[in-house]
């Protein structure tokens, strides 16, 4: 999948295109995990992202967990409404920052 | 009805899914309602991708069916592998605070919560698990 990596000081914004799920998520993690190194806060930038499944939640709640741990912040950006259904129904929408 | 054979392995999510959303446009079926059968279609088959064969290889059949007034389409997904009936695991706490989640589970309580019905049987040596939902 194509992925985005924007730094800004220790602000990471990532952008994946397509769809999280089963198949693509795991590169999502695995990408990120080295990009993450050292920031402070994290944008998950989620335009280019059609839907999610509970691949793609797997990873906002290892990221999530991970910058609770460090006293940093996860923000999910640019939701659409089949995403926001799928953060809602799981409860994520109470776990994770979304705007 | 319609059926595809594939190997059971993530990286045939997306054949199997452009499979149905071909049969879903030809019958009409809303964005909403594609998308939510694209994730349902997802959490089931990545599950028998993952488990149903352990570290051996298999294949998973995919049916489609389209019928009814209202319309509602049926996936059946059948697989060969270890008998398992994913709809007995109990339901994730999706209370619990981020550092106290898990993602087990998540992915069977997200399609039954989707999907109008989700069945499964043990028929002739095969896991069988069907979601049906309602689109017309």
């Amino acid at each position: 999948m194509d992925i985005d990596f924007k730094k800004d000081g220790t602000t990471l914004t990532v952008t994946p295109e397509g769809r999280l799920d089963t198949a693509t998520s795991p590169e999502l993690e695995k990408r990120m995990t080295p990009e993450m190194e050292g920031m402070t806060e994290i944008i998950i930038d989620l335009a280019n992202v059609e839907y999610v499944s509970s691949g793609g939640l797997r990873v906002l709640l290892s990221v999530e967990q991970e910058m609770e741990e460090c006293g940093g912040k996860l923000t999910v950006i640019h939701v659409n409404s089949h995403i926001m259904e799928i953060l809602d129904i799981t409860g994520f929408l109470d776990i994770i920052n979304v705007e | 009805m319609k059926e595809i054979i594939v190997p059971a392995n993530p990286d045939n999510i997306a054949i199997v899914t452009e499979y149905i959303n071909a049969e879903l446009e030809a019958a009409g079926c809303s964005e909403h309602d594609r998308v939510q059968i694209d994730v349902a279609v997802d959490e089931v088959f990545g599950n028998i991708a993952k488990y149903a064969y352990g570290q051996e290889e298999g294949t998973a059949t995919v049916r489609v069916d389209v019928s009814g007034d209202p319309s509602a389409v049926s996936i059946t997904f059948i697989d060969q592998g270890i008998p398992y009936n994913p709809l007995e695991n109990k339901a994730p706490d999706t209370t619990l605070k981020a550092k106290d989640r898990r993602i087990g589970g998540l992915g069977v309580f997200i399609t039954k919560r989707i999907m109008s019905d989700v069945n499964y049987e043990y028929i002739d040596e095969s896991n069988q698990l069907t979601i049906r939902k309602v689109i017309g």
